[in-house]
């Protein structure tokens, strides 16, 4: 609805009425409890320079406990340093952004693949449907694991191909979703009445029935969120994720696995960091949830 | 129980200044206030009222189900004698489904779709009475047969899915029925099904009070069902009883405004367009929180006084000479009626113009393939589903034809063909001189997708809830061509809200934020944006609540007149094409059974289809008379419908085989006027009226 001859008969911006949407996230307490952790990761991402007490590559006495000195005595190192002698604390507080980038934006373009789709099979049915249902299940039937270290030892580690990665696995769970939805929405009277005046089909899908399905949709890339974190986390973990030495939460705990019987704090911290996240946008799914479904 | 149902003779049920409230974000709101009611053993009180009046709150009450957020805040609600409120929840169980049953509106919803019926019937006395499986066996079979169920083994070992509509509310009253209950609360029994469906239930339910001396509550909107079922009835409005009475008391001597008001809006079969029209009542419901102080109904009522009706401590007064009648009104004894005459909303007499929209013949079939193993093997794979069956009629210009039929007679499916979402198996829609029945949607030109436009059936589905009002109309003004400049389809815009009389500012709402009948209003007005010559309206009204349906069909009148339209009035509810149609057209199964004008199809001789589903249509008048025809036997199924007279498996006045072989001879007594049927010129002539007005046809509101 970008149209302009019916600007001035809109009450508010869309923006505004976004914001006074969310803002019901507030009789939520556990939507709330979920938006400050995500809050709180988003504004260490934002400031990270700032923050970090070293720069995340810095060397320094490896395999200082949590709370010992620096060895220049330039500081302390909260959480310890790892095997090479860098600052936990620092490489977390950098490792977010990382995941604050690449995670949001996979799931935006599994969302970009999978909602045309479902769309297109919810909404046509027919052959349409058979051919890209069949092609989501082919998909869904692989062990995700598996298909991510496919695809990627295909293509190599970047930030870029777990991007292509994610989007490869889930948008055939959103089609899913988002076919079901326009499966329910397609019978409703404003469809056939946008039918009976001649509307082309994609205007019906992505103007008629999209919006309608919103809700559902945000609650679930919300959870989503949380999961494809968990999926980068796991990618940097099996040594597939972003190249070095930029610091990545994945990447870190495996690092940290050789120590992990007397040195637990090197994988520990990373572990706190990343499951953190995803109860952050797991918390503000449920709150969504929870506000939409009252009064 | 303490108190054993034999030796109680007091009420069964008992309201005492009931006052019931839901607690939600907003703070407290009062759902009912100040509710009493008494219902004697074998007594039946209908509650009447429109949607939010606060009527299944009672019920829900009296059950003790009202929810985490609902509670009663005053007042006692006594089962003989004994205060429901002060039970343990062990206590409320065993009189739930025991001594008191509840039977809603859905009947899919109440029956346990994995069960089948036979158990579900079997639980009730196994659940509340120490009695064998053999025995329990016996008794669900017996209450089926009680509840006029044909072959009940069959229906005992059937799943819920596996029998029709009607069936399945048959079982769930016989369920209801089961531990013979002193109370039965009936929730809208009726309202989801079919009108024929519905009178059979409505004779059952009549019969139950006598029968199993059962005390009974109705809740309905319908008045006409209130006067077949019920002794006494309670009118509510936004939370409290404005009127209550015997039957006869409130229908012919209604002392309420709003009663009144009620009356003026159904279509009884007195009322006509032109002469004697509907009248709405002006406003709409107020919302709980917004209840006017004094009188609710005050902004509502042409006899509002201020200084008398808006003061606070408003109770139900005795009417002297008339015992048991009583009215919530300060000034109902002021009230002149004779010289009251309000205005309605009806229409001139007009000239029906040139043929608009011709259908000749049309046919639409599906096909249907079926993928099982057996039917490839037989090879015949492909099975018709013959949606339309030579359809035959002309709509002119200006004039309404009703099509009037059940659910499944192929009404919808007519409608898809003409607006192009589907094209015609064989035959001609010619419309404005075109053949239109092979043109799909997408090849017609905007003018001519604007020049027939359709009015839907369910105002929460008619608009885009994420669209604004004034984005949707103005979406259709583009797309029809009628103007593409902006301010001009802005000034378009609001020409339409001033048309379906609706405030300009609307134009930047939600549809969330309107009532229903605004909703509809809305619908009006984009059916009507690009200057149509016909539009299709599909049951237009049948959701609305009654006041409201009467300013509605008085808009759609209004309009209609205004720009000539045709309009093809598809309906089930007779009593409202009676009153607007100027010809009707009644479908079976996707066959034509009868057509001709209003008068001719209303009155004698009838197919024998039509005059049932004119006996079945409730009717609020206590001086009518109703031959009663209860139609036999489930609707066949489209895919196999039987050979012959689509109507034979049902039909009362079936004559023999050849119903079963023949497709019936056109029968024509006044030209225009045509029935299918096989019956005998004689016996058409000997017909009688379904409906028997008195000689003085005196509409029930003028006294």
């Amino acid at each position: 609805m970008t149209d302009q001859a019916i600007s001035s008969m809109r009450r508010e911006p869309a923006i505004l009425r976004l914001i006074k949407g969310a803002a019901l996230i507030r009789e939520s307490w556990v939507g709330m409890v979920g938006l400050g952790i995500i809050v709180f990761w988003a504004v260490v991402a934002l400031l990270a320079d700032v923050i970090a007490p070293f720069p995340p590559n810095a060397t320094g006495a490896p395999m200082t406990l949590p709370g010992g000195p620096a060895l220049d005595g330039s500081g302390t190192h909260w959480l310890g340093t790892d095997q090479l002698g860098r600052d936990i604390l620092s490489r977390i507080i950098h490792g977010s952004r990382q995941v604050l980038l690449y995670a949001p934006l996979a799931t935006l373009c599994a969302y970009a693949v999978g909602i045309p789709m479902g769309l297109a099979a919810g909404y046509r049915r027919g052959l349409t449907d058979d051919v890209l249902s069949f092609i989501a299940n082919v998909i869904l039937s692989f062990p995700v694991l598996v298909l991510y270290i496919i695809i990627i030892a295909t293509i190599g580690a970047s930030g870029i191909n777990i991007i292509i990665a994610v989007t490869f696995a889930s948008a055939p769970g959103i089609m899913r979703i988002v076919r079901g939805l326009v499966l329910d929405l397609r019978n409703r009277e404003y469809v056939f009445a946008a039918e009976t005046r001649g509307e082309s089909a994609w205007r019906i899908m992505l103007v008629e029935i999209l919006p309608n399905a919103r809700g559902p949709l945000i609650v679930d890339g919300c959870l989503r969120l949380g999961y494809v974190i968990i999926t980068i986390g796991t990618l940097g973990f099996l040594g597939l994720g972003l190249p070095p030495p930029d610091p990545d939460w994945g990447k870190m705990i495996t690092e940290a696995r050789a120590f992990i019987q007397f040195m637990p704090h090197m994988a520990i911290f990373p572990c706190i960091a990343i499951s953190s996240l995803v109860l952050g946008f797991n918390l503000l799914a449920d709150g969504l949830r929870e506000v939409s479904l009252r009064d | 129980m303490e108190n054993g149902s034999n030796t109680y003779d007091g009420p069964v049920l008992e309201c005492r200044d009931l006052c019931i409230s839901y607690f939600t974000r907003a703070g407290e709101i009062p759902a009912v206030i100040d509710f009493n009611m008494t219902l004697h053993q074998g007594e039946s009180i209908g509650l009447v009222g429109e949607s939010g009046c606060g009527k299944s709150t009672v019920a829900m009450a009296i059950m003790q189900y009202l929810g985490k957020n609902g509670a009663i805040v005053g007042g006692q609600v006594l089962y003989k004698g004994r205060d429901l409120s002060t039970l343990s929840p062990e206590e409320l169980r065993q009189l739930r489904g025991n001594e008191i049953s509840m039977v809603y509106q859905e009947p899919m919803a109440s029956l346990n779709p994995s069960m089948t019926l036979g158990r579900q019937l079997m639980e009730v006395p196994l659940c509340h009475e120490n009695i064998s499986e053999k025995e329990a066996y016996e008794r669900a079979r017996q209450i089926l047969a009680d509840v006029k169920l044909p072959d009940p083994e069959r229906v005992m070992a059937a799943y819920p899915h596996q029998i029709s509509g009607g069936q399945q509310q048959r079982v769930v009253i016989a369920m209801a029925l089961l531990s013979n209950p002193s109370l039965l609360l009936l929730d809208e029994p009726t309202t989801a099904l079919d009108v024929t469906v519905e009178a059979g239930i409505v004779e059952l339910i009549g019969e139950i009070a006598g029968r199993f001396n059962t005390s009974m509550v109705y809740i309905s909107h319908n008045l006409g069902l209130i006067l077949a079922t019920c002794n006494r009835v309670n009118v509510m409005y936004s939370g409290v009883v404005v009127e209550h009475g015997s039957v006869s008391e409130v229908f012919d001597h209604m002392r309420h405004p709003y009663t009144k008001g009620l009356f003026g809006c159904i279509p009884l079969p007195g009322a006509d367009k032109t002469a004697r029209p509907l009248v709405p009542i002006r406003g709409q419901l107020p919302l709980p929180h917004q209840r006017p102080q004094g009188c609710y109904f005050g902004p509502r009522c042409d006899f509002f006084q201020a200084g008398t009706c808006d003061q606070e401590g408003l109770h139900m007064t005795e009417v002297p000479n008339e015992p048991g009648h009583s009215v919530r009104c300060r000034r109902w004894q002021q009230i002149d009626w004779d010289s009251y005459n309000p205005e309605g909303v009806g229409a001139s007499e007009m000239e029906a113009g040139e043929v608009v929209l011709s259908i000749d013949n049309m046919k639409k079939y599906y096909e249907v393939t079926d993928n099982s193993i057996a039917a490839m093997v037989k090879g015949n794979r492909v099975r018709h589903v013959k949606a339309n069956e030579s359809i035959s009629f002309d709509a002119r210009a200006c004039e309404t034809v009703a099509i009037v039929g059940e659910s499944g007679c192929g009404k919808s499916t007519f409608a898809k063909v003409l607006m192009g979402l589907e094209t015609a198996t064989e035959g001609k829609v010619v419309f404005n001189g075109k053949d239109i029945s092979q043109e799909e949607v997408q090849n017609r030109s905007p003018e001519q997708i604007g020049s027939m436009q359709m009015v839907f059936q369910n105002p929460f589905d008619t608009l885009n809830p994420s669209h604004t009002v004034g984005s949707q109309l103005a979406r259709v003004i583009r797309k029809f061509g009628v103007h593409t400049d902006k301010d001009k389809v802005e000034a378009r815009v609001m020409e339409l809200l001033d048309l379906v009389k609706l405030p300009r500012e609307f134009a930047r709402r939600r549809p969330r934020q309107l009532s229903g009948g605004q909703k509809q209003r809305v619908g009006i007005a984009r059916a009507f944006a690009g200057n149509p010559s016909t539009v299709v309206a599909d049951e237009p009204v049948s959701a609305l609540d009654v006041s409201v349906q009467a300013a509605v069909t008085g808009l759609l009148m209004d309009i209609q007149k205004t720009y000539r339209t045709t309009l093809l009035f598809i309906s089930h509810d007779l009593s409202l094409v009676r009153y607007l149609a100027d010809r009707v057209v009644v479908m079976y199964l996707g066959n034509i059974v009868e057509q001709g004008t209003t008068d001719e199809v209303f009155t004698p001789p009838y197919h024998p289809y039509t005059e049932a589903l004119l006996s079945a249509v409730p009717i609020a008048d206590t001086s009518i008379e109703k031959k009663r025809i209860i139609l036999e036997g489930n609707l066949p199924s489209v895919t196999n419908p039987p050979t012959g007279c689509p109507f034979n498996t049902r039909c009362p006045r079936k004559i023999g085989d050849v119903c079963e072989t023949q497709a019936p001879p056109v029968y024509e007594p006044s030209p225009g006027h045509q029935i299918a049927c096989h019956l005998s010129v004689e016996t058409f002539q000997e017909m009688q009226p379904v409906i028997v007005q008195p000689d003085e046809p005196a509409s029930p509101a003028a006294e």
